[in-house]
């Protein structure tokens, strides 16, 4: 019993001795090691993790994560091949791949971003002074292509500004910023992983331009909504008038026709009734006439010889 | 020396051993060792148990190396910094926002008065600027992966987002990204940026992208709110033209309809008098001929006897007499009475 006790002590006094005086380390999942004596790199650097052995005192372990680590430059003001001045902040992916180099060379992590800082910046400004702003900006030609459509649109807002036809895109761009920053840092032990243009933003006095230039196709958009309502208006104002004219028109038409036709009936059929006797018709008809033609304002002038009389000089039989 | 190594937690009942402290030293030294280690025993299973909760994964690392990942439960690892354990949310769905930020989620959430230009205030492939805000939500696929492939995943998919959204809606017009294609930006945005994540070995899935407030930058907005102002009024003047057509015509078409009605009653009319008449002649006609000297007299008599008494002036004149005319003065002698 007591020996086991004494053991379990021995070994546990033994692992605060070799942990304390350093010739026991581990290395993390995380992270990868340099073994340096008096600041001089000894042998290959250790990226197993585990516990590991080193000798105490004189010999220095350096740990480097073995992570994908950031990098988020600051913005930058940069002009376009077109001259177009935009903001442009950069971030990007790395990690240490060689420790060693990366101590000579950089020494830390804060190291390292000022040089990243150099090369990606250097980089991305290369980049984007050598390209139009739209090859930043977009990525494909799926607006170009289908400007067919948006030329229909009415709310389609470049109009005016022809798009133009990209040839490398932002994500092509951004793989040239890549490969060209990968060109240089493999000398600091670093390896890029990724660069991707975070923001692109105009500066600010092209921002009030282009803001004035959305008002302005804004405007000219609302003009047109306004402009085709009273053009529709007036053309409904149009079809209603003609449809009025064609209702009444058609009406009068027919209404004339009706008419017409019942007239030219009546006319048969007093032509056929009074057809049996012309004269006698021209007789009562006549007579029908008299009694509407006098009246006491009337002066009657009858001779003595008309038939009507005939009577007043004589009562003789004829 | 002794009393400071024993820890309070001594399952050895403290009493005795201050007690004995005090009386009998010596007789307690005895049982040091064994009580020494006991109480390691009791502190290395204590100090080695360890829970996972429902939603997390326990992930081990063994002297820094990983060795195991452990599910839901009551666990035991080696103590005193051999094994260490992280514990990982795999089935909660993490979320960030860009361009606002929720101060306190609720039923009527509040958010941030401030507003980050700096994340939501981005180009459009027309070269215009806009205001996009939106939310990423996220879970961990891979905890493993997470915690050691990756350092600030955070960071990461905030940046990688933000370059993503924007490398997206550079390929959107402005009026496309307000409204019509929304739903293909969150999905276009989705596919790539789990496409980076997972080339970065990240471990990271991306549940859903969702665009909130898309907004013109606030200079050019009421310019905007013009434009959807104009598309009111453009309806609201087609609306009153057919209102004006809508009243006019069917009040038209009732009045050709009583112009066509009005025509079909004179036609009735005509052709029914013309019909009387007709039937009036025919009726006197056929008894004129049966007499036809005395009904001709008849008639004309009887026309005379009604017409005479209504002229006003009656003349009879012999026509043996000539120039009496002049005598009359027509105008004057009416005049006159």
């Amino acid at each position: 019993m007591n020996k086991l006790i004494y053991t379990a002590a021995a070994i546990v006094i033994l692992g605060i001795l070799l942990f304390g005086s350093g010739a026991l380390y581990t290395i993390d999942q995380t992270q990868q090691v340099v073994i340096t004596q008096f600041g001089e790199p000894i042998g290959r650097p250790i990226t197993k993790s585990g516990l590991h052995l080193k000798v105490p005192f004189i010999q220095q372990a350096n740990y480097f994560d073995k992570r994908i680590l950031q990098w988020d430059g600051d913005p930058n003001q940069v002009p376009t091949k077109d001259k177009r001045y935009i903001w442009v902040d950069t971030t990007a992916r790395w990690r240490i791949k060689d420790p060693l180099k990366f101590l000579q060379s950089v020494t830390n992590e804060a190291g390292a971003h000022a040089r990243l800082d150099d090369v990606v910046d250097s980089a991305t400004r290369d980049y984007i002074t050598g390209h139009k702003l739209v090859e930043v900006v977009r990525d494909t030609n799926r607006l170009v292509d289908e400007n067919a459509d948006m030329v229909n649109d009415p709310d389609a807002v470049s109009i005016d500004e022809k798009l133009d036809t990209i040839q490398i895109g932002r994500e092509a761009l951004t793989r040239g910023i890549l490969v060209e920053a990968s060109r240089i840092v493999p000398q600091y032990g670093i390896e890029l992983i990724d660069v991707r243009i975070k923001r692109i933003n105009y500066v600010s006095e092209v921002q009030q331009k282009v803001f004035e230039r959305m008002i302005s196709e804004r405007k000219r958009a609302a003009e047109k909504y306004r402009s085709e309502g009273q053009g529709k208006k007036a053309e409904i104002e149009g079809q209603t008038i003609k449809e009025l004219k064609q209702i009444t028109s058609e009406a009068y038409k027919v209404a004339e026709e009706k008419k017409g036709n019942a007239d030219a009936e009546a006319t048969n059929i007093y032509a056929k009734a009074y057809n049996q006797d012309p004269e006698f018709y021209g007789f009562v008809k006549t007579l029908d006439t008299y009694k509407d033609t006098v009246d006491k304002d009337t002066i009657m002038i009858l001779s003595a010889d008309s038939e009507y009389f005939e009577y007043l000089k004589s009562a003789q039989k004829k | 020396m002794d009393f400071e190594n024993t820890p309070f937690k001594n399952p050895i009942n403290p009493e005795d051993i201050i007690n004995a402290g005090k009386k009998k030293l010596p007789e307690l030294i005895k049982y040091l060792p064994l009580a020494i280690v006991a109480l390691l025993v009791i502190i290395f299973i204590a100090s080695g148990l360890y829970s996972v909760g429902p939603d997390e994964v326990g992930v081990i690392r063994r002297f820094g190396k990983y060795t195991r990942t452990t599910n839901p439960g009551l666990h035991i690892k080696i103590p005193f910094g051999v094994e260490k354990v992280d514990k990982v949310k795999v089935k909660y769905i993490f979320k960030e926002e860009f361009g606002f930020r929720t101060l306190k989620s609720g039923i009527v959430s509040r958010y941030s008065q401030k507003q980050y230009f700096d994340e939501s205030l981005m180009l459009t492939g027309d070269l215009n600027a806009i205001i996009v805000e939106w939310i990423i939500q996220f879970k961990v696929k891979d905890p493993v992966k997470l915690l050691f492939n990756i350092r600030n995943p955070r960071d990461t998919i905030r940046n990688i987002s933000e370059a993503v959204m924007r490398q997206v809606v550079g390929d959107n017009s402005v009026s496309e990204v307000l409204t019509t294609r929304r739903v293909e930006l969150n999905i276009e945005v989705q596919k790539q940026l789990q496409n980076i994540l997972d080339s970065y070995d990240s471990g990271i899935q991306i549940v859903t992208v969702k665009l909130q407030d898309v907004n013109p930058p606030d200079p050019v907005k009421p310019s905007f709110n013009e434009v959807n102002e104009a598309k009111q009024e453009k309806e609201k003047v087609i609306n009153q033209a057919w209102e004006a057509y809508n009243k006019a015509i069917p009040a038209a078409r009732g009045n050709a309809e009583k112009t066509i009605k009005e025509a079909e009653g004179y036609a009735l009319n005509r052709i029914n008098e013309a019909k009387g008449d007709a039937a009036k002649f025919n009726a006197i006609w056929r008894a004129y001929n049966s007499a036809q000297d005395v009904t001709r007299k008849r008639l004309y008599l009887e026309t005379m006897h009604e017409v005479i008494p209504k002229a006003g002036k009656k003349y009879i004149i012999d026509p043996s007499q000539q120039g009496i005319l002049p005598l009359l003065r027509l105008g004057e002698s009416k005049d006159n009475s």
